[in-house]
């Protein structure tokens, strides 16, 4: 375990960490909020001390850095990150409770969106703009951006893969590109034009300029924090279709848009993923609107406004998201359940949102069928596709290993948040809410509530849960192995 | 620049390395996805799953951007027809494809323009060429030949009772009645440029840059005893023994193959009627001995198995074989192997892949680029030769007052035929030739590069 070298990647982290907290700062100066301004520097100053003095007293003379190094790299930063992230919410004592500022962190930074707060419009707007903010950070990834800008691990080395693929969410992230460094440029460049172009809409539909900056870095990390008590409900229809559109195309797969830049179409449009996903939001939009415009006409009077609400819903669960225009917890139980779901399948690989994803669910289903199949025909050789192209078998066992280490994990967090004493659904909902990325849950963590509602303890479980839902599950979970940390394991 | 590699076998792997420290992009294709990775693991460089005579993956990799094209599969009519139909979608791409049969080399040449091809490569034929020009002059672990065969640099290994132990390099003309130049020295396994007032010591192996004329003269003040090379025994009988038992028997030197496989003895012996091919196993020591191992010049272990040439070479060193060449072809790094005695290490692939990586560096820059490029020390360092054109600084200034980056020496200056070893008042002019040695580990593009401006 090449530590020296970790620790010198961590204070990369750290550094730009602290340049990334300087807009909040300033606003906070504008605002003439001298309290949270104060708070900002403390932090920025801080942080990037610790990162300065690592980078200075810590010299690697080892180059060797391979799969383990990646995760453990990975996991340990995006903890790090979190806790120093949550300084400015609690020496600023906006958040009094150092707890509960992590959590508020490692919600925003894994792009979850949920939140330990009942009354956000009284924060200050430094504070909710380095709220918002996190979710941009975390939605590609602060290791993918430092690999944009620098080379982390020595020019032209391929250990830099191992970074990438550690923070990507999907079962086999890759490079389009030769060099990695090319690779994290697009998907930045990407990233922060769709950004853009989503903030441009916002704006030209009268949200006021903060807003709209805080809700386009929601949308586009797919996190879900919101700058108001109601989330979205008190904005124009045309802001909230807007929001939507937004999010389902931040849940589709940066490749995709990669290949529209080389106008590759027909791949573009053959894409199985692409089709699945565009197939279950169709799907469940349609449904949910018949459910809810049949069974609360005095809510929907018309299918239109049914239609509206199932589609921004559908796709701010399914992206993972959790903006809320209503409070989906008194619809219809077949509609919450489709949203449950939903919460589970999630965005595809290789875009800003969590969940399963939607490719390892349509592997897992073609691999039913075929173990179906072969119980009828046991010699019948079976090859597995995804875009015409056979699936690696190692691909398909690693996604069977990463639904069982998926369901226990939720089992798990199911069975510790209990003890809090809440009901059931409320406590299923919450696992399931933070550890796919999404935010609110149902019940008492519904769209119009708060995870305040949980104890000290279930708090960092759930915060657990969410850093293993973004990072898909190893990263942080080698970090809890005794083996990773042996001299010669 | 974009290069595309087809083919991930061994000279693909070397490749990879060797290119990718020069910070190109790299698509590398193969039909195992294993191999693949493997390395994408190791390099950062885009592997392609696929058959990569098919257009429909190379334009995955890509094919219309890049520049160059490297057919390195392990059949030959693989790498053709990739490097023909690569040229049918992007007519502007230079081709280099792997070709080892005998029977294709030929007629590759005459064909390359309906081939489409820039250059072919054969890592075994290069490999016989390397070892028959060492026994031509035993006594040199290497010979890396510049300006048209009139300089070579050679490898020399210092035992303790040479006379060049100990001795300044600023009084070595004296001793070896000769004037021969030291780039480099391997001392402790790290590679080094000496100054004036260093002396050698023992178990150096230095790098003398000498014109061809005096190497005989420089053997004989070394008291090397060159005796000729007249008896070769060679074990394994694959494409390279059968490369060099031809060239061996063209200059009149007796080959003896000993080779297991019948069926390839039968093929040798008719494709080389003037060798004696032997069926028996190379791998024991019983065979070597009956087949007069004590009384053979030279023993080169080519077996497919590096772990056996090993073996074999330190049983015949043992037995006091004057000279044995060992092929390597699974290591990249052979400098332990020298602890332990074995000297003379061939790897193919490494061979062929300095010649392309050179091929590479004068696409990247067409006029200035280097002419030749050997990789000396085990890869540690390279030595280069330039062509001296009207864009060179300092030309015409004596070298003592030309400021040269660390680590580089110029250790030849060719002027109009005639070889000079530099010293400080030496100066070269536009048209000259001059060889560079470079151990800085960064690649030098053109010869501007190794001025301090």
């Amino acid at each position: 375990m090449n530590i020296k070298l970790i620790s010198r990647i961590i204070a990369m982290i750290l550094l730009a960490e602290s340049v990334l907290m300087l807009p909040s700062m300033f606003i906070a100066i504008s605002d003439g909020d001298m309290k949270v301004a104060h708070s900002f520097m403390i932090t920025i100053v801080l942080v990037a001390a610790i990162g300065l003095i690592v980078l200075k007293f810590v010299k690697n003379t080892r180059k060797d850095f391979y799969a383990q190094e990646g995760l453990v790299t990975t996991g340990l930063s995006w903890i790090v990150m979190s806790l120093f992230g949550a300084l400015p919410f609690f020496i600023s004592k906006q958040i009094p409770n150092y707890i509960n500022a992590v959590f508020e962190t490692v919600s925003g930074f894994t792009t979850t969106g949920a939140s330990i707060l009942g009354d956000v419009e009284s924060l200050s707007r430094g504070i909710l703009f380095w709220r918002s903010f996190t979710h941009w950070i975390g939605g590609m990834g602060m290791l993918v951006f430092l690999l944009a800008v620098i080379p982390v691990i020595g020019k032209n080395s391929g250990s830099n893969v191992y970074l990438l693929r550690a923070e990507s969410p999907g079962p086999s992230p890759g490079k389009f590109t030769p060099k990695i460094h090319h690779t994290a440029l697009i998907l930045y460049g990407i990233y922060f034009a769709l950004t853009f172009l989503c903030f441009c809409f916002l704006l030209a539909g009268g949200m006021p300029v903060f807003d709209s900056m805080c809700t386009a870095f929601g949308t586009a990390g797919t996190g879900g924090f919101g700058v108001k008590n109601t989330s979205l409900a008190g904005y124009s229809a045309y802001l909230q279709n807007v929001t939507t559109v937004f999010m389902l195309l931040f849940g589709v797969n940066f490749n995709i848009y990669y290949l529209l830049i080389l106008r590759k179409f027909s791949s573009v449009f053959k894409d199985e993923e692409l089709r699945a996903y565009i197939f279950l939001v169709f799907l469940s939009v349609v449904s949910i609107s018949l459910n809810i415009y049949v069974s609360m006409p005095e809510t929907y009077g018309t299918f239109r406004s049914a239609l509206h609400e199932a589609a921004f819903q559908v796709s701010s669960i399914m992206t993972t998201t959790g903006f809320s225009t209503c409070d989906f917890d008194l619809w219809p139980s077949f509609s919450k359940s489709i949203l449950l779901v939903l919460m589970c399948v999630g965005a595809c690989a290789g875009s800003t949102g969590g969940g399963m994803k939607v490719i390892r669910i349509s592997l897992l289903f073609k691999s039913i069928k075929r173990n179906t199949i072969k119980a009828i025909h046991p010699r019948q050789v079976w090859a597995i596709q995804v875009n015409e192209r056979v699936v690696d078998e190692k691909i398909i066992n690693g996604t069977h290993a990463y639904l069982s280490v998926y369901c226990s994990i939720c089992l798990i967090s199911f069975l510790l948040i209990s003890l809090d004493g809440l009901t059931t659904g409320t406590n299923l909902s919450a696992v399931l809410a933070c550890f796919n990325n999404i935010g609110p849950g149902i019940e008492l963590v519904g769209a119009s509530r708060n995870y305040s509602v949980y104890g000290a303890f279930s708090k960092i479980i759930l915060s657990l849960d969410m850093l293993l839902g973004r990072l898909e599950i190893f990263p942080i979970l080698l970090l809890f192995n005794f083996n990773t940390w042996k001299r010669h394991g | 620049m974009k290069i595309i590699i087809a083919g991930d076998g061994k000279v693909g792997h070397a490749l990879t390395r060797l290119l990718s420290q020069e910070g190109h992009e790299l698509v590398v294709i193969d039909s195992d996805p294993e191999v693949l990775e493997n390395n994408s693991q190791l390099f950062d460089v885009l592997p392609i799953e696929g058959n990569c005579v098919t257009m429909k993956t190379l334009s995955e990799a890509q094919v219309e951007e890049a520049e160059l094209l490297i057919a390195a599969t392990n059949s030959d009519e693989i790498n053709l027809l990739c490097c023909f139909t690569a040229r049918k979608l992007n007519p502007n791409l230079h081709t280099i494809a792997r070709v080892r049969s005998l029977e294709y080399l030929h007629q590759c040449y005459e064909m390359r323009e309906d081939f489409g091809l820039s250059m072919t490569i054969n890592p075994e034929g290069n490999a016989a060429k390397e070892i028959f020009r060492l026994l031509q002059f035993p006594g040199f672990l290497k010979r890396e030949t510049f300006a048209k065969g009139r300089v070579e640099i050679v490898e020399l290994l210092i035992p303790g009772d040479s006379v060049l132990c100990g001795v300044q390099l600023s009084k070595l003309s004296d001793v070896l009645k000769c004037k021969v130049l030291i780039c480099a020295v391997v001392r402790d396994g790290n590679v080094a440029i000496l100054g004036g007032n260093d002396t050698i010591k023992e178990n150096d192996h230095i790098y003398v840059t000498a014109p061809t004329n005096v190497l005989s003269t420089l053997l004989a003040s070394l008291n090397i005893i060159t005796k000729k090379t007249k008896h070769v025994m060679i074990i394994g009988g694959g494409r390279i023994s059968h490369f060099l038992a031809k060239s061996l028997i063209s200059a009149g030197i007796k080959v003896k193959i000993i080779e297991q496989d019948e069926e390839r003895c039968r093929l040798l012996s008719r494709q080389i009627p003037e060798a004696a091919i032997i069926n028996a196993d190379g791998s024991s020591q019983e065979v070597l001995d009956s087949e007069g191992l004590a009384q053979t010049n030279a023993l080169v272990a080519l077996t497919g198995l590096d772990e056996i040439n090993i073996i074999m070479s330190l049983y015949a060193a043992s037995r006091g074989v004057p000279q044995v060449f060992t092929k390597v072809n699974r290591m990249e790094s052979t400098g332990f192997l020298e602890d332990i005695g074995i000297n003379r290490i061939i790897n193919p692939e490494e061979l062929c892949s300095a010649s392309i990586v050179q091929y590479v560096r004068a696409l990247q820059n067409q006029t200035g680029a280097a002419v030749t490029l050997h990789h000396i020390a085990g890869g540690r360092a390279e030595a280069l030769e330039f062509r001296v054109n009207e864009g060179t600084y300092f030309t015409n200034t004596p070298l003592k007052s030309v400021n040269i980056k660390k680590n580089i020496l110029i250790s030849c200056i060719s002027h109009k035929g005639k070889t000079v070893i530099p010293d400080g008042n030496s100066a070269f002019t536009v048209g000259d030739t001059i060889i560079v040695v470079n151990a800085t580990g960064t690649p030098i593009l053109q010869l501007n590069d190794i001025f301090n401006i």
